[in-house]
């Protein structure tokens, strides 16, 4: 494949004794919808953090469009295209959900360190933040105290603001998490909506959701790849059938 | 779907209503008050306001980084004392400049907070309150051991900073005046960057810390830059009450006093800027006149503070909010 | 020089085993109940005036430890109830306010009560003599009674806290309060128990240093600090921490008063030495704060779970 957007290599991971992540490695190609699945406990969610940035791993490397990120903290891999969503909501409850996107452009946007000016009426911030709501389905609500969304409005804020970061590689981790049998449907539109646009890594347990949307899947069990591949190649792998999706349809 | 509810459009123009009427009230009455000083014995109210103000300016900008960015400094004293002893010991070796004085005082502040944040800001919740404490206890035992700068006893500033020579802050009223304007100087300042983008940054990393930095920002800096402007103000306040009170000494500074300063910005009202100016008039007020009535005014004034945390949720402004029947839905 | 040495380090132990009972105290609320305590130090202050009435009354000292210690946790039982309990769910902020109130409150009371005159408390006779330490340097019998009890109230905390029931809820309180609720305890009276207990240790603490220490208004104020340096060293929840920072800065504190001087003089002139020493000193220990929290943010033995 062309060089992969996401590279990881070799990646160890140990919280006090136990063994989370265990010589992980993987690759996410340019353009494509990476999924990765694995039963509770697999380390999906410390995989991510390791990503994004805000776990560092005991060992291995992180290489993100080509570049070594491993010892990059969370806050400039993001402000070099690395957007995420995190599995328990994690917005700013006390800011609209305007706001809360506005944000987001605004650390693409210039500099933050002006202190004059009404940052809440620059259109230069809110232009692309209402356009990123309206594809979430949001637009209506971009006066709403965020805190006072639904669940569902709350994961597609998420994305709204992972979106208005103009992403090199989105991850999402477990976005459709307690969400309904209908917002759910609604999620894997608008994600379907935005394939091909930049990669995704997408962390799910739905697996309707992720044979939906994957280009690709990797199943991820005690802290290790077991397989990777097209999501008819995984479905039949007898190896994964055993150890996960044989006792686990969701 | 329905709109954002009514009630909550509602509550958000009545705070914007607030959020002008109420500074407005505020500096109608101080300003107004040197004309009505005439039915006190003059000097007295005042002094009494001169302060008021000088505490109101260190508590604005204490709120600046406590109500906006959650970052409780149990150590702010510092600054008001570091600011007051550049005056001091300026004039002790006979610089009475004000444009010498000033920059010194702020720089001095300025300088300390850098230093200190950098370290404090390294540390969450409750480690950053005692470590902001652990910092102004140094400078508070460092002044008190500056013998020759008075020490324990504090220090007595022979006369008051002149601006080219001209002894501005000699006549009450027009010292008055100035403390006014630096106020007004400061809540205006303060307002702007709270809704700015550098505010908006700095408000985020109090709401969701975490958030934040995977939006792309570097939390530490933005709160180091806030952290070291509330310092500087202080400073100013500091600076401002030296020459208030012609004297300064190392209780400015005590850990007791950074304690009232949180107070007071609690009392009045956290994450206002105008709630902590009242807070501020409120608590010395009070202290002024519980004072003069009884030597043991403190064993009523403890328990209503105590009072105001069970009851008053939001200070008195919050309380207010609550009277006038602005309940947010 | 050594013998100078020697005393200084009992002093430093002394002080440390003062610190660790008033940091047990503190440490257990903030870890169990996550509750910032500004007013602790005025258990160790009543602790100490309830002493010398008591004494005033009954002339005997064992009686006035006892009395004391019972009315000191009266006292907080009923502080705990009226005020602290609505206090456990609300912010660190209000927490400073409201226990801010009661220190302002609990000092101008004590004067109301008991003057503003600094009382005393006689040594008791049993103890009230000395002995002799290498070198010929006297030593205040008084003093290792105070090293004695605090090494045995460590002891048996660690015993109490590591090794019975209520100890292990109140471990597991310290790391996931609402769980243990859950779990079907009652929440409530453990925080109560937590709260009381570590009033009194505070109390016994006030008692135990009245004989030497003068009793005045404010006298916990500045005992209060340290204190949270203790904690906050240590480890907030952890008795151990509590114990091993305590004694740390008890040593760090009274040698560094004792020799900073000297120690300076090394390196300076007598003059500026006697005038940076004093202050240098005294921010000794907020020096070893500031390094410690540097290289661990939480402590030293930070509470598991924190």
């Amino acid at each position: 494949m062309a060089e992969p957007v996401l590279r990881l290599e070799h990646l160890h991971k140990s919280f006090g004794g136990l063994l989370v992540i265990d010589d992980l490695s993987l690759e996410v190609a340019p353009g494509e919808l990476h999924a990765i699945i694995g039963p509770n406990g697999a380390g999906k969610t410390t995989l991510i953090n390791q990503i994004s940035g805000l776990i560092s791993p005991d060992a291995g490397r992180i290489l993100f469009a080509g570049c070594d990120v491993t010892a990059l903290p969370a806050h400039a891999r993001a402000v070099a295209g690395l957007s995420r969503s995190f599995q328990v909501t994690s917005i700013l409850p006390g800011f609209s959900a305007l706001e809360n996107v506005a944000l987001a452009v605004q650390a693409r946007s210039g500099s933050s360190l002006s202190m004059f000016g009404r940052a809440a009426e620059e259109d230069e911030l809110n232009a692309p933040a209402l356009a990123a709501l309206g594809e979430v389905g949001l637009g209506q609500r971009a006066h709403v105290p965020a805190a006072q969304l639904s669940h569902g409005e709350k994961r597609a804020l998420e994305l709204a603001m992972a979106l208005a970061m103009a992403p090199k590689l989105l991850l999402l981790d477990e976005p459709m998490a307690g969400t309904g049998r209908e917002e759910t449907a609604r999620l894997v539109g608008l994600l379907r909506g935005l394939k091909g646009r930049f990669p995704m890594v997408l962390v799910e347990h739905d697996m309707t959701a992720v044979f939906a949307l994957a280009d690709r899947i990797s199943v991820l069990i005690y802290g290790r790849v077991l397989a990777s591949g097209t999501p008819q190649e995984v479905r039949a792998d007898p190896k994964v059938a055993a150890a996960y999706l044989g006792d686990e349809m969701e | 779907m329905v709109e954002a509810a009514p009630i909550e459009t509602r509550a958000i123009a009545a705070a914007a209503r607030a959020g002008v009427a109420v500074p407005g009230l505020i500096f109608g009455v101080l300003a107004a008050l040197p004309a009505a000083a005439v039915m006190a014995p003059e000097n007295y109210l005042l002094a009494l306001g001169t302060r008021i103000m000088t505490f109101a300016i260190a508590a604005a900008a204490l709120d600046l980084i406590v109500g906006y960015g959650a970052l409780v400094s149990f150590g702010h004293a510092a600054f008001i004392g570091l600011g007051a002893y550049a005056v001091g010991i300026l004039a002790s070796h006979g610089i009475g400049e004000l444009l010498i004085a000033l920059p010194i005082a702020l720089a001095a502040s300025v300088l300390f907070a850098l230093a200190t944040g950098a370290v404090s800001l390294r540390t969450r919740g409750v480690y950053f309150i005692m470590i902001t404490l652990a910092f102004g206890q140094m400078i508070f035992f460092t002044a008190s051991s500056l013998a020759p700068y008075g020490g324990d006893d504090g220090l007595t500033i022979a006369s008051r900073n002149t601006l080219f020579g001209l002894p501005i802050f000699k006549d009450p009223r027009t010292l008055y005046y100035i403390v006014l304007a630096a106020l007004a100087g400061t809540f205006f300042l303060c307002r702007s960057i709270v809704g700015s983008r550098f505010g908006r940054v700095l408000r985020g990393a109090k709401e969701n810390a975490t958030r934040m930095a995977t939006l792309g920002f570097e939390i530490y800096r933005f709160q180091l830059v806030a952290y070291a402007i509330s310092g500087a103000l202080c400073g100013l306040a500091g600076f401002l009450l030296a020459n208030a009170n012609d004297f300064v000494s190392p209780a400015y500074m005590s850990w007791q006093r950074s304690g009232e300063l949180i107070i007071m910005v609690l009392l009045g009202g956290i994450g206002t800027l105008y709630g902590p100016i009242i807070g501020a008039a409120v608590y010395l007020l009070i202290a002024e006149f519980l004072s003069q009535w009884t030597e043991y005014w403190q064993v009523i004034f403890g328990p209503f503070l105590v009072l105001v945390v069970l009851f008053g949720r939001g200070g008195l402004v919050g309380l207010f909010a609550q009277l006038t029947g602005k309940r947010h839905g | 020089m050594s013998s100078l040495l020697f005393v200084q380090i009992l002093n430093g132990l002394q002080l440390g085993v003062l610190l660790f009972l008033i940091a047990a105290g503190l440490t257990l609320v903030f870890g169990v109940m996550d509750l910032i305590n500004l007013a602790h130090g005025v258990q160790y202050m009543l602790g100490a005036y309830l002493a010398v009435t008591f004494y005033g009354l009954t002339g005997s000292f064992l009686a006035s430890l006892v009395l004391a210690l019972v009315a000191t946790l009266a006292f907080a039982l009923a502080l705990e109830l009226l005020v602290f309990r609505q206090l456990y769910a609300r912010d660190h902020l209000d927490h400073v306010m409201a226990t801010f109130g009661i220190i302002l409150f609990v000092d101008q009371g004590v004067k109301l009560v008991w003057g503003a005159a600094p009382l005393s408390l006689p040594v008791p006779e049993l103890f009230s003599g000395s002995v002799t330490l290498m070198g010929g340097l006297l030593y205040p019998v008084w003093r290792l009674v105070i090293i004695g009890s605090g090494l045995a109230v460590a002891v048996g905390l660690y015993v109490l806290v590591g090794h019975t029931r209520v100890g292990m809820l109140v471990r597991a309180g310290a790391t996931n309060a609402p769980l243990v609720s859950a779990l079907g305890v009652n929440i409530n009276r453990l925080f109560m128990l937590v709260f009381g207990f570590g009033a009194m240790l505070a109390g016994f603490a006030g008692v135990m240093i009245a004989p030497i220490l003068s009793v005045e208004p404010g006298m916990g104020d500045a005992i209060l600090i340290l204190a949270f340096v203790v904690i906050v060293i240590g480890g907030i929840g952890s008795i151990r921490g509590a114990f091993v920072a305590a004694l740390m800065i008890g040593l760090v504190d009274t040698l560094g008063r004792s020799f900073a001087v000297d120690v300076l003089r090394l390196f300076m002139g007598p003059s500026p030495a006697r005038t940076v020493g004093p202050a240098l000193a005294s921010m000794l220990i907020y020096v070893l704060m500031a390094i410690v929290l540097t290289l661990r943010p939480a402590g030293l033995f930070p509470a598991a779970g924190r």
